[in-house]
């Protein structure tokens, strides 16, 4: 599978990362390279197989309704890059 | 306004998405507390950070909520369900995704039923409701370089409730809202305060030429926090969509805000990216499988409904479909009602009581409390004093029924000797004399039962006056009126 300039651009934009003109062709590469290998997994046949969503072969793993606290505000605010008394601070988004 | 003729051109389409805020007291992922008005940052956990090696496990309780909700609108309830993560990158959740259900909603279809103000009904089809983690906050104008980041909000538990594109009035609208927010308050999975945000409407709306064979674009409105803006956003919508199209413009399917002080939808200015979700299911959360045993046993846990009480209102206690209605509008009268009348027999009665005294006296209350400050067992009492006669209807509203309110657990019996207002006849003492004036006058009834009913007077003063004054008036004709009318 080859991932063109539209797609590389297009999943730059959802993850809001900026794509260096330079590194362009490089990385278009990389990820065909990668899909390309994982694709490897294509080559089975899945038929009658249902989909494995999560790893372990548990279900119903729930929770009561139960308060509990794990981190106070001040140690979250703690691991930011940045922020004030009460907030995390992020670069201006506008809707 | 536009005219008649040319509105009339058009097919309106309407479809809803309701979010109600489930009222656990833990979020729906993580377990640190959902409450509100608290400071900024303070209810938030390590998996709503999004730190990393940290795991989401589902409140068992919202998935039970979610079932009540979906088994009182008649849903298919998903046997099996993952979550799935809807990916976007944006700082009101730092996960990078939003947990919701997009493959396996846990209620499927289903219904809602409402009445319009001129009696038709109509069956409001449901496509879905589905569980989702609610994003956090940000605040854009306390600052200029920076955003602010809140994630108290962040992981509290969601219904989303999806109509199908069925609705075709404001007023369509507002009555499904009325009647899902009475839902969620009777099931006690949500507070349904829409000012408050705990129950939000979006409202997705395309109009159409009545013969067109396809939808036109359709145009979703948000930002509408009680019913009566949702009702006046989609209205000013329909008018502006046709109005746009009646120019020969085309309609943007775009996302628009409604602005309460102009009673306008405006369209956001930054230009609709292309959203792509790329949904798929959250490998950290283990697939949720509900028994026939489990899902029974929610079911047995329903509360009676507004509708139930209704029914059994007018069913069993013979009541008025307006008493019916007003009486189960609030869950708290409506079971205030029902044990009322495991007291006493006097339904209708009872129901006026409620209608009338008990209702004004809540009204010049001003805390908020809507509670009833008279036990239902005092009130039958005091309700069945006055059906027999004891005591007048207006003495007992306004005399006794206040003090019963202020002295809580005084018996209404002892609160009317104290204040001397019991009357002294009853219906065993008079009936007696009435059955006497009655035999005494063959010739008289003859006439009253022939059509002379003004004689009735007559039998009054005979009545008054063999008891030697004492009788209550009131009561006296009455039982004069209906032994007259039975002979």
């Amino acid at each position: 599978m080859k991932v063109d300039r539209e797609t590389l651009d297009k999943m730059a934009h959802l993850s809001r990362l900026h794509v260096e003109e330079k590194d362009a062709e490089k990385m278009m590469e990389d990820m065909s390279n990668i899909l390309n290998w994982v694709g490897k997994l294509n080559e089975v046949n899945t038929d009658g197989v249902e989909p494995l969503t999560n790893m372990s072969h548990e279900f119903n793993v729930m929770r009561e309704d139960v308060v509990k606290t794990d981190i106070s505000k001040e140690d979250a605010l703690k691991q930011a890059p940045s922020k004030d008394a009460d907030f995390f601070r992020v670069p201006k988004m506008l809707e | 306004m536009l005219k008649e003729s040319i509105r009339d051109k058009y097919k309106v389409v309407i479809g809803l998405e309701v979010h109600a805020q489930l009222s656990t007291v833990s979020k729906i992922f993580s377990s640190e507390s959902v409450s509100f008005g608290g400071s900024p940052n303070t209810n938030i956990s390590v998996v709503n950070l999004a730190h990393p090696g940290t795991l989401p496990k589902l409140n068992k309780k919202a998935l039970e909520y979610a079932i009540k909700m979906g088994l009182v609108c008649q849903s298919k309830i998903s046997r099996y369900n993952i979550f799935d993560r809807k990916n976007y990158f944006y700082p009101d959740l730092p996960k990078g995704y939003q947990l919701t259900q997009d493959r396996t909603p846990i209620c499927i279809g289903g219904y809602v039923p409402i009445t319009l103000k001129d009696g038709r009904q109509k069956d409001i089809i449901l496509n879905r409701i589905h569980l989702e983690e609610d994003a956090g906050k940000l605040i854009h104008d306390q600052d200029s370089v920076y955003s602010l980041v809140d994630l108290n909000r962040a992981g509290t538990p969601l219904i989303e409730i999806v109509t199908e594109p069925v609705l075709s009035t404001s007023e369509e609208a507002a009555a499904f809202l009325t009647e899902v927010r009475q839902r969620v308050r009777y099931l006690d999975i949500c507070d349904g305060n829409m000012e408050e945000g705990s129950l939000r409407c979006d409202a997705n709306i395309s109009i159409m030429l009545k013969d067109a064979k396809t939808f036109g674009k359709k145009v979703e409105i948000k930002n509408m926090n009680s019913i009566r803006y949702v009702q006046k956003a989609i209205d000013f919508e329909i008018e502006r969509q046709i109005e746009e199209v009646e120019r020969g413009n085309s309609i943007i399917s775009e996302t628009r805000m409604f602005d309460i002080t102009s009673g306008k939808t405006y369209g956001m200015r930054a230009k609709e990216e292309l959203n792509d979700y790329r949904y798929f299911p959250d490998p950290d959360l283990s697939p949720v499988i509900v028994s026939e045993e489990w899902l029974n046993s929610i079911m047995e846990s329903l509360p009676l409904m507004a509708y139930d009480l209704h029914k059994k209102f007018t069913e069993l206690y013979g009541l008025p479909q307006y008493d019916a209605q007003v009486l189960t509008d609030s869950k708290e009268i409506a079971l205030y009602f029902e044990e009322l009348c495991q007291r006493t027999k006097h339904y209708k009665a009872a129901s006026n009581w409620m209608m009338g005294p008990v209702k004004a006296y809540l009204k010049t209350l001003t805390n908020k409390a809507s509670e009833i400050p008279v036990r239902p067992v005092i009130l039958a009492e005091l309700i069945d004093l006055v059906e027999a006669g004891k005591l007048s209807f207006s003495i007992a509203s306004q005399q006794v029924f206040p003090v019963l309110a202020e002295k809580q657990g005084t018996s209404a019996l002892e609160v009317a000797q104290q204040l001397n207002v019991l009357q002294e006849s009853d219906t065993g003492s008079l009936m007696p004399i009435i059955e006497e004036v009655i035999n005494s006058y063959p010739q008289k009834v003859a006439e009253y039962k022939s059509g002379k009913k003004g004689i009735i007077a007559m039998f009054m003063g005979e009545v008054m006056k063999r008891s030697k004054g004492k009788a209550d008036p009131k009561l006296a004709s009455e039982l004069l009126s209906k032994k007259l009318e039975v002979l």
